[in-house]
């Protein structure tokens, strides 16, 4: 994970189209600017962050879903709990199932766990969009490659 | 579900999701322009509709037809309307 570039996940573990359901691998870093104000002498990493890894996994399942034609942006966040605190160096894993493949939104359920305990979960709603512009769209498919995301999905797009 | 039961149902949804009023909700509503319902909320009623009547409501579609002029806003957007779609909708996955 790179916290202060939003890249929060490191990489697909695996992804199931059919029972939409996504699981990715993230490793929190050592060391982060993040880090140093929440908090200062208690590195814990930020719940709000715990959310954003969520979305970010959910929305690549999203995304794959959609063969990458359309870009799943946060819209609503629902039921958030934060279990316990997530540490540097810590490894996690976030699983994310789709509840609903809705017309130009979609809504998922994710979970972070470490360890096999669970620390996090979440309701995600997204809003599914065409992207906005080729930039955003080049950009996000080099992150799919970094990510794991098949490239057969990225050839269709 | 006859068309008068599918806009109970609908109104019941907007008014329990937006915090509408019941009393205030009429078929001849306009979702947006008469209710106030912004487009997140209108995301909120759009799953539910789309889970209590087992459909995928094509609001892309939708949209893009109001958009550039095929349809008038109110086809889908006033609660009959959007009733009657429903039911259209409903009768076609069978």
């Amino acid at each position: 994970m790179r916290l202060e570039y939003f890249q929060m996940v490191d990489r697909i573990a695996a992804m199931d189209l059919a029972a939409r359901t996504i699981v990715v691998d993230c490793t929190l870093p050592q060391e982060s600017p993040i880090f140093e104000g929440h908090f200062p002498g208690y590195p814990i990493l930020p719940g709000v962050l715990m959310i954003e890894t969520i979305a970010q996994a959910g929305g690549w399942l999203v995304m794959a879903g959609l063969r990458f034609r359309q870009m799943a942006f946060l819209a609503k966040v629902s039921e958030a709990k934060m279990r316990s605190f997530l540490t540097p160096g810590q490894v996690i894993q976030v699983e994310a199932t789709q509840e609903h493949d809705g017309s130009g939104y979609a809504v998922l359920s994710g979970r972070i766990r470490s360890g096999g305990k669970l620390v996090a979960e979440a309701g995600i709603t997204y809003r599914v969009m065409d992207f906005p512009n080729p930039a955003l769209r080049q950009g996000l498919f080099e992150v799919a490659r970094r990510v794991g995301v098949p490239e057969e999905l990225l050839a269709d797009a | 579900m006859s068309d008068s039961a599918t806009y109970e149902k609908v109104a019941d949804i907007i008014s329990e999701i937006c915090g509408i009023d019941r009393a205030t909700i009429t078929p001849q509503s306009h979702a947006i322009n008469d209710l106030g319902i912004d487009s997140l909320d209108f995301l909120d009623v759009a799953f539910a509709i789309d889970k209590a009547f087992g459909i995928k409501m094509p609001l892309e579609q939708w949209t893009q037809e109001v958009n550039q002029g095929g349809v008038y806003g109110e086809e889908y957007f006033v609660l009959e309307g959007l009733a009657r779609n429903i039911d259209k909708l409903v009768a076609a996955k069978g």
